[in-house]
């Protein structure tokens, strides 16, 4: 399953970074949201997969009886989660603007215009 | 002395507010400030005058990096110090007569200030880091100078110039001062002449003199930088007086000078300096006469006259120094004068064309006789304290150890003194005596303030030409005991009796004058070295320098052109190239397969969702389809969060991919729709560049499993996750107990992106 | 902008199913988005998933009905639960300063509470997130369907 993973970061960097070299803005922010993707992947892979085995103490135990996944790389993941909605959330409402002040979604058009906003 | 020196920026600045005050006539009192400066300096002769004592003022600055604004005042100091406050003094009577009612004389008056008072902290400095900073802020000062008629556009040209090629001398001082503080562990100067032999013998020898030249020759103007010097000359002509001819171009002078005794006497040292000094003092000379304009023949003049010290100091002997200590201080009188009197005629009769002036002795008779004194002592006419120069100079290349040599030096000397006394001729004779043309009309008569400077200065030519043990018993002894590390005497005479320096000097007058009276009637004359303007050093730097802004300008279009895929593009392929070269080069490429779990046949399923996915938003054209494809691949991703032991992950990422496509969806019919910008070309392209980085990324990975993760921190977290914070599902005490402080920072930058996004949306609401 | 007239809007969808649900599904999802904070530090869920979730419950709201229905819940408008959220985590990280501990160290109550378990400061922090999450959310989405 690694090997498969490993393969995913790749297409989903690949992806990523294909996009963003687009002129579209749309592309571009889809093109974060693929490569923040691959970043998630790539820090889940570097704790070591174990299937099923969630870092949650079971019962009445106060200690790990079983193999855990390392929740390090989980707590990591979580929070570049939902700071990665708030980049996504803010990014969108700045294209919106943009394409509403210049009219354009061809970001070389943007380095021309000298805009008075 | 430190206090002076700030005392005198004080002033400098505070004068900028007085801009009503100095259009009165009462300005001429500020000459007063430099004159206390000159009087206050020369109470230090009675403790120097013996060339043994010196007196030094220590004060700490910045101890623990061992600059320190320590100064010190021996004979060398002093002479310059004493040019600086006194030509000074002169300097600023006669600014304030000749820009009179000039709207900007108060800024013109604080530049100067500024400018005298760095000039000062160079020649007392005892530290390297502090000469440096105040060398700096004489550069700066004289660009402000330079650059005084900002309206003119050559003005700004030449003070540009006059920046950059003294801005680049003092790059060298610095490099040069941090060096030797490497290898000595001590930037106090005085220190340093303990420490002669250590530098002298280090490896770095070579480049710590080229440094400490490239400081000076910038300064100085010597050959191949001396062409900002007749460019600087678009200066207001007391500026001219003051900077390029009695102070700031020798700074590079007093630099030479005062390393000497430290740095000096080797085989490289006189060298260097014996070939640069002769080629700019002989070049400069013979330039001289070939101008029309009388301050073109003074800076070539003074390039001359600042070559031949530095071929002095290349010299090196005992009596070489004595010359250039003498030769300082009679260049400074009757170039400043020279200048001075320039400025006068120029003022008066609005040309400086030597050509078109004549017969000027019956308007102006003091000034002619000023004139001539400093003409006279140019030439090195008995009398005069050029005379006592020339002598001392004539000698040094006499006595030089290697005979065959002495001769060529002799030979240079010869010519260039010839050629100086021609230029002199030019300028001090030439203009006052014949005919007078006609229709003169002197559009206002020169005032005292005018006058007095030249003849004060013609005074004591005379008067230390004819009693040069004044100038021997008080200052030259000192200055040139500081040159030379030990006292030598040797007093200055009228007389020595007839010998081959006597002759020489004799020649000289008489070659001298021939040279002036053939060049005097001679119009065209300029045409002869603007044929060789092509390889001037100035063009040629011009060219380079031109080349080079438009290498900039068509780098800066490859790499800066605005365009942020391209941006974007670079970086990403230097990242491949550095990253890829260093992965290949130095990592052992190896893929450890024991560690890794078998796939499921469900697990298979969810990657190729996946793929599908990614194929599907990057190729479609409508925007509905890449961001439900984008939630496809969020949704695929929370599955296999779920399936490797993390719930909280998958269902964070569940409910924040559909809200991000929630999100898409409230705004996507606000949002432009696909460009079809199809290049095939450039999407082969991307597509190349985003594939490699890719692969990249999975080799890295790839890489990174081998090595056994260190899991100190994870198992840490899972052993006390109960015993310390009372809790049992590690992921969720991370995040709100061991490190919360992260949480509510993160609480914070959320906060920040809605605020963001509430501001942005309700700007454009409240605008409506 | 007079030609910046919605010409598609969800909200004048007639879609009586889909209120007649969101009329039972908006409590059901509050009352587990409160669940899934509460049991947070013992089994998977805390804050960002409660706030998460409840907020998801609220835009559901908003599609049923408008948005400006929804924000008719609220007594005050969703972004004054930024600052609540922020102080009371705040709040609860400097609590135990004041009883001469370092900043952020665990305190806890000596009693157990029955489904929550120990209570404690971290509770109170993840409560703190729960509701910045909650505002952060809402602020976005709603501003953005309310300037449609």
């Amino acid at each position: 399953m690694e090997l498969l993973l490993v393969l995913l970061v790749g297409i989903l960097y690949s992806a990523g970074i294909y996009l963003i070299l687009r002129r579209s803005m749309v592309k571009l922010l889809l093109g974060f949201m693929m490569l923040g993707n691959g970043a998630n992947i790539l820090i889940f892979l570097m704790g070591e997969l174990t299937k099923g085995k969630a870092p949650i103490i079971n019962g009445d135990n106060i200690h790990f009886t079983d193999a855990y996944a390392d929740p390090v790389p989980q707590a990591l993941i979580l929070t570049a989660i939902v700071i990665s909605f708030g980049l996504t959330a803010f990014a969108i409402i700045l294209l919106k603007k943009v394409h509403e002040t210049t009219g354009t979604d061809d970001l070389d058009s943007l380095n021309i215009q000298d805009l008075d906003i | 002395m430190l206090t002076l020196i700030f005392l005198t920026f004080v002033l400098g600045f505070g004068i900028l507010l007085l801009k009503k005050p100095v259009q009165t006539k009462f300005v001429a009192l500020i000459s007063l400030l430099p004159f206390s400066i000159f009087l206050y300096l020369l109470s230090f002769l009675r403790s120097v005058k013996d060339g043994v004592n010196s007196v030094l003022y220590r004060s700490e600055w910045i101890p623990s990096l061992g600059i320190n604004l320590d100064s010190k005042i021996d004979g060398l100091s002093l002479l310059f110090g004493l040019l600086i406050s006194g030509i000074g003094t002169l300097v600023y009577l006669y600014a304030t007569s000749y820009l009179r009612g000039h709207p900007l004389l108060h800024r013109f008056l604080s530049y100067l200030t500024i400018f005298m008072g760095a000039m000062l902290g160079v020649v007392t400095s005892d530290n390297l880091i502090t000469l440096f900073i105040f060398w700096e802020l004489t550069s700066i000062s004289s660009f402000f100078l330079i650059g005084f008629n900002n309206e003119q556009e050559e003005s700004r040209a030449s003070a540009l110039w006059a920046l950059a090629i003294t801005g680049l001398g003092g790059f060298f001082l610095l490099s040069f001062g941090v060096i030797v503080g490497a290898i000595t562990s001590t930037y106090t100067i005085s220190d340093l002449l303990t420490q002669s032999d250590v530098l002298k013998d280090s490896p770095f020898y070579l480049l710590i003199i080229v440094f400490l030249f490239l400081a000076a020759f910038t300064k100085s103007a010597q050959f191949p930088f001396h062409f900002w010097l007749p460019g600087a000359m678009k200066a207001p002509t007391p500026v001219s007086a003051y900077l390029h001819s009695a102070t700031m171009v020798k700074a590079g002078v007093y630099l030479l000078a005062r390393f000497t005794p430290i740095l000096g006497g080797t085989m490289e040292w006189s060298t260097i300096l014996l070939v640069v000094g002769g080629i700019t003092m002989t070049y400069g000379a013979f330039h001289s006469v070939f101008r029309k304009d009388m301050k073109g023949i003074l800076a070539y003049s003074t390039i001359s006259a600042l070559g031949l010290l530095v071929f002095l100091l290349g010299i090196g002997t005992e009596i070489a120094l004595y010359a250039m200590a003498v030769f300082v201080l009679a260049h400074a009188l009757y170039k400043a004068a020279f200048f001075l009197i320039t400025g006068i005629v120029d003022h008066a009769l609005h040309t400086r064309d030597i050509t078109k002036l004549r017969g000027l002795k019956k308007y102006f008779p003091l000034l002619t006789v000023a004139a001539v004194i400093a003409a006279l002592s140019s030439a090195g006419i008995p009398l005069t304290f050029g005379f006592i120069g020339k002598e001392l100079i004539y000698e040094s290349g006499l006595h030089y150890i290697d005979y065959n040599l002495s001769l060529v030096l002799v030979g240079a000397l010869f010519f260039t003194n010839v050629f100086l006394t021609g230029s002199g001729f030019l300028i001090g004779i030439k203009p006052f005596f014949g005919t007078p043309i006609k229709d003169y009309c002197i559009s206002h008569k020169p005032d005292w303030r005018l006058i007095a400077p030249p003849v004060v200065l013609g005074f004591f030519t005379l008067l230390l030409g004819i009693l040069p043990v004044i100038a021997y018993k008080e200052i030259i002894l000192a200055t040139f005991s500081a040159m030379n590390g030990a006292v030598v005497e040797m007093p200055l005479a009228i007389w020595h009796g007839v010998n081959t320096s006597l002759l020489l000097s004799g020649a000289t007058i008489v070659l001298g004058t021939a040279v002036y009276f053939g060049f005097k009637c001679w119009n065209s004359s300029m045409n002869v070295v603007e044929r060789f303007e092509g390889i001037a050093p100035k063009n040629i730097i011009a060219f380079i320098v031109e080349k080079f802004r438009q290498l900039a300008f068509r780098y800066t279009w490859v790499f800066h052109n605005g365009y942020l895929r391209s941006y974007l593009a670079v970086i990403i392929v230097f990242f491949i190239g550095l990253v890829g070269y260093k992965l290949f080069a130095d990592v052992p490429l190896s893929v450890n397969t024991v560690g890794l779990s078998e796939f499921r046949t469900y697990e298979l399923v969810v990657f190729l969702i996946t793929v599908v996915a990614v194929v599907f938003a990057i190729n479609t054209a409508s925007r509905l389809t890449a961001i439900a494809a984008t939630g496809v691949v969020g949704y695929c991703i929370c599955l296999i969060f779920v399936f490797y032991g993390a719930p909280d992950l998958g269902m964070t990422q569940f409910a924040i991919d559909t809200l991000t496509t929630v999100l898409f969806l409230l705004v996507m019919f606000k949002l432009p729709a696909f460009l079809k910008l199809g290049n095939s070309k450039i999407q082969f392209r991307d597509a190349i560049i985003a594939i490699s980085f890719g692969i990249l990324i999975s080799i890295i990975t790839l890489q990174a499993l081998v090595s056994p993760a260190d899991k100190d921190i994870s198992r840490y977290y899972a052993e006390n996750v109960y015993t310390l914070a009372k809790g049992k599902n590690v992921v969720n005490v991370i995040l709100v107990d061991f490190r919360g402080f992260d949480t509510m920072i993160e609480g914070i930058v959320l906060s920040i992106a809605a605020l963001g996004v509430f501001s942005m949306l309700k700007y454009k609401d409240d605008e409506e | 902008m007079k030609n910046n007239k919605p010409k598609h809007n969800i909200k004048k969808l007639d879609a009586t199913i889909l209120r007649t649900a969101t009329n039972y599904l908006l409590p059901l999802l509050l009352l587990f988005s409160l669940f899934v904070l509460l049991r947070g530090h013992y089994l998977s869920g805390g804050g960002f998933v409660g706030g998460l979730i409840a907020s998801i419950a609220f835009v559901l709201h908003s599609f049923a009905y408008t948005t400006r229905r929804t924000l008719r819940l609220f007594q005050v408008p969703p972004r004054t639960l930024i600052p609540i959220g922020l102080t009371l985590s705040f709040i609860s990280g400097f609590l135990p300063v004041l009883l001469g501990q370092p900043f952020m160290t665990g305190v806890w109550f000596a009693d157990k509470v029955a489904v929550i378990g120990s209570v404690g400061t971290a509770l109170f922090f993840d409560i703190g997130v729960y509701l910045v999450v909650i505002g952060v959310v809402l602020t976005i989405l709603l501003t953005i369907s309310e300037s449609d």
